[in-house]
């Protein structure tokens, strides 16, 4: 489904991403972990489309297309979906406007039909209890006034309507609180098929207790220095990066 | 942040729908003002004795006056006298119905979308449209008029109801009130004439639309609405022009008398031709409204979407004198390329407990500029007044400006003022983030900036609050790319 071969991206003229390399399959879920300011959310950006980002060298093929060449509306319209590690307040537009809106360009862009007010409430309603979404959230403001939490449910919740094929999540459940954590992560679990796939940022190896990983991989400094499984993460958690400092040059050189 | 400077600027520029022009046969009067022009004028519209001497006197004041240069806008000095004052559609004999009137004018209100055929009437607005400076046609006459509602151009007014124009006119916006309302007094050409008797809530919505067709003609409108007591209306006015090189002069002047209990609302949609990107032509929108809240418990609501004009210079305003009446402003100011706009509004508190709110939203984009003006006075007499003031300016790139002047004169210790303002731009973020789930960046200010104008949008007729938010979206049409 997505394949990125030695990507190496840099902003305002400094190189943050170093040479990365990713292939997620269908039916898969990728946690990508690392410390602070190794590049994690600069990847999940340069997914989606970010035009600030300067791509310096490499290809992201997402179902055999070129993902670089694409507008990042069009990456949406395609399936890619990101849920925002700092989701953006829109004063004056409903989130039912935009999600309406949004699905129905998506819905044009595949040739289908757009959907009607009546047949987008009964998918909403339809929809709300993937992540114990409130009915009250969804008449106001887009993100404006929610709660940390409430803007990272809203994101699932709008990944939940709009189908993509590959969702990332960037610290979705940094923010939660135990309860929400665990809603919102049964609901990725309820979108997940065996036909789309996720990348899931993460700090916490307790997001992955709930959303079990099939592969780990640790970025530092713009480079993903180990991959492995959901034990990995575990690991990590016991020992902290530092651990890791000593088998990067090992790894790398295997690879 | 380059490329959103640069894409911002891609987004600017969208042709003018409207800059269509129509051949008709014209009867003009020679360019250049002087007491003949005034008696020509006059003369043709078959005017009452009193009515020209009233515009003699404006224009002997007018002729003493200089042109005001407070104003946060620039333009070259205006040639009063390379100006043709009066322009009409050349007309074989008096109009009795629409089918009398010139095939290509119908044309043309059809293409603004103007619902002026039978069809269209039974949408339930009533039309009045004003071609270049004469009335062209009215519908829904009758059906007013079983109600005892005036509906009709000034200049039938003056014919039909003279006394009612007597007893009104100049009430509210005196000929000696500022330059351009002395000299729309001296050469108003047409305009829209309503009266709502006691009692009666007016069925339909009223609604005038403003054409400028000829070149080098002024417009120099003049409306009139009087709400009697316990009568309600709400009246309508929509304005576009041609695209032409010369920058074309519109000096309107819009009186509002509310008494007792009465309500009127007063929407606008101005989109006068805004010249190119470049700045070239362009209506020059110098406009005096104001609404009188005569009578106890009247309230004046002025709503306002400007998105045309090379400059807009306008302050709706409110005179509250009836005990517990209430004014209400509420603007949305879209300025692209070199537009410049100065506006906003007057709340003059001299009644007793007397309201007032104001909401401006401000867009600019381009290379333009956007003022909000506002004064807000409170008399002496004017115990427990208040006034609500929030003006909000959104930017679109960074070469365009914002500013605010709010002026305050509170003269009664028991008001309570209160006044909010707020700078934001567009941000990169938020255009992202719509991107991202499927919208283009189009769409996606457009969503913004509706979103942003939102409680104006709110307090438009429903179907004139689509309208809005259409030009809206085509008036910021190359601000984002
Ligand atoms: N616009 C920018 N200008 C300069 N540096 C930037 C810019 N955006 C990001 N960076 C830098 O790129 C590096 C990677 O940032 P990124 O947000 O991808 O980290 P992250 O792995 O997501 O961190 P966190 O875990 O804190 O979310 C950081 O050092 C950050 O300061
Ligand atoms: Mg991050």
């Amino acid at each position: 489904m997505l394949e990125i071969k030695n990507l190496r991206v840099a902003i305002n003229g400094k190189e943050i991403l170093k040479g990365i390399n990713l292939k997620v399959n269908k039916g898969e879920v990728h946690a990508i972990m690392g410390p602070n300011g190794s590049g994690k959310s600069t990847l999940a950006q340069v997914l989606a489309g970010r035009e600030e980002y300067e791509i310096l060298e490499g290809e992201i093929l997402f179902e055999g297309k070129n993902l670089i060449e694409m507008a990042p509306e069009d990456r949406a319209r395609e399936g890619v979906f990101l849920a925002f590690q700092y989701p953006i307040e829109i004063p004056g537009v409903s989130n039912t406007n935009l999600l309406k809106n949004a699905l129905n360009e998506i819905r044009k862009y595949r040739g289908q039909e757009p959907l009607d007010a009546m047949e987008f409430l009964t998918l909403v309603k339809k929809k709300m209890p993937i992540v114990e979404m409130r009915q009250e959230l969804l008449s106001r403001s887009v993100n404006e006034a929610f709660s940390g939490g409430e803007k990272k449910k809203n994101e699932i919740f709008q990944m939940a309507v709009l189908e993509p094929k590959l969702g990332i999540l960037d610290e979705t459940d940094s923010g939660l609180d135990i309860d929400a954590l665990r809603i919102v992560a049964n609901g990725v679990n309820q979108i997940k098929n065996e036909n789309n796939a996720f990348v899931v940022v993460t700090h916490y190896q307790r997001l992955l207790n709930y959303i079990v990983p099939d592969f780990v991989h640790v970025l530092q400094n713009g480079k993903i220095i180990k991959s492995g499984n959901k034990e990995l993460a575990l690991e990590l958690e016991e020992k902290g990066y530092d651990w890791l400092k000593e088998h990067e040059a090992e790894f790398v050189a295997a690879k | 942040m380059s490329t959103e400077v640069n894409e911002i600027e891609e987004l600017a520029n969208r042709e003018y729908k409207y800059g269509f022009v129509t051949e008709v046969e014209t009867e003009s009067a020679p360019k250049g003002l002087n007491e003949d022009i005034i008696r020509l004028i006059s003369q043709k519209k078959e005017e009452p004795e009193w009515m020209l001497e009233w515009r003699l006197k404006a224009f002997n004041h007018w002729k003493k006056m200089t042109e005001p240069n407070w104003q946060n806008v620039n333009f070259p000095p205006i040639d009063y006298q390379d100006i043709v004052y009066y322009s009409a559609p050349k007309k074989k004999k008096a109009l009795n119905s629409l089918d009398e009137v010139d095939p290509e004018i119908l044309k043309t209100f059809e293409k603004l979308g103007i619902p002026l055929e039978e069809q269209k009437i039974l949408s339930g607005v009533a039309v009045d449209a004003v071609f270049d400076s004469v009335s062209v046609a009215t519908t829904f006459k009758e059906k007013l008029a079983e109600e005892g509602v005036i509906f009709c151009s000034m200049s039938d007014a003056l014919k039909e109801h003279p006394e009612l124009v007597k007893q009104y006119i100049g009430s509210v916006v005196p000929y000696t009130d500022n330059y351009f309302a002395a000299l729309n007094s001296a050469v108003f050409t047409d305009g829209s004439f309503v009266f709502i008797p006691k009692g009666v809530r007016c069925p339909m919505e009223l609604s005038t639309y403003f054409r400028i067709n000829a070149a080098n003609t002024g417009q120099f409108e003049r409306t009139l609405i009087v709400a009697e007591e316990g009568s309600y209306v709400s009246y309508l006015e929509g304005c576009t022009a041609p695209q032409r090189d010369e920058n074309q002069l519109h000096a309107a002047v819009v009186e509002l008398i509310s008494l007792d209990n009465a309500e009127i609302k007063y929407s606008t949609i101005q989109n006068w031709y805004a010249g190119d990107k470049d700045g070239i032509g362009g209506i020059y929108n110098f406009v005096t409204k104001r609404g009188l809240c005569k009578g106890i418990n009247s309230k004046i609501s002025w709503t306002q979407v400007e998105t045309g004009s090379s400059i807009t210079w306008k302050y709706p305003s409110c005179v509250l004198q009836g005990e517990n009446s209430i004014g209400e402003f509420y603007s949305v100011a879209v300025t692209n390329n070199m537009q410049q706009a100065d506006t906003g509004t007057k709340m003059i508190h001299l009644g007793k407990n007397t309201r007032s709110t104001i909401v401006s939203k401000g867009i600019s984009a381009g290379r333009s500029n956007n003022s909000y003006r506002g004064l807000v006075k409170v008399n002496k007499k004017a115990s427990g007044a208040r006034n609500f003031s929030q003006c909000d300016s959104l930017l679109i790139g960074d070469q365009c400006g914002a500013h605010t002047f709010p002026y305050l004169e509170v003269n009664n210790p028991s008001a309570i003022v209160e006044h909010e303002a707020t700078t934001s731009k567009i941000g990169a973020d938020q255009i992202f983030y719509l991107n991202q789930r499927g919208l283009s960046t189009e769409d996606a200010v457009n969503m913004i900036v509706n979103g942003y104008c939102k409680e104006v949008f709110n307090v438009l007729p429903m179907e004139f609050a689509v309208e809005a938010q259409k030009l809206l979206s085509v008036s910021l049409e190359g601000s984002v790319g």
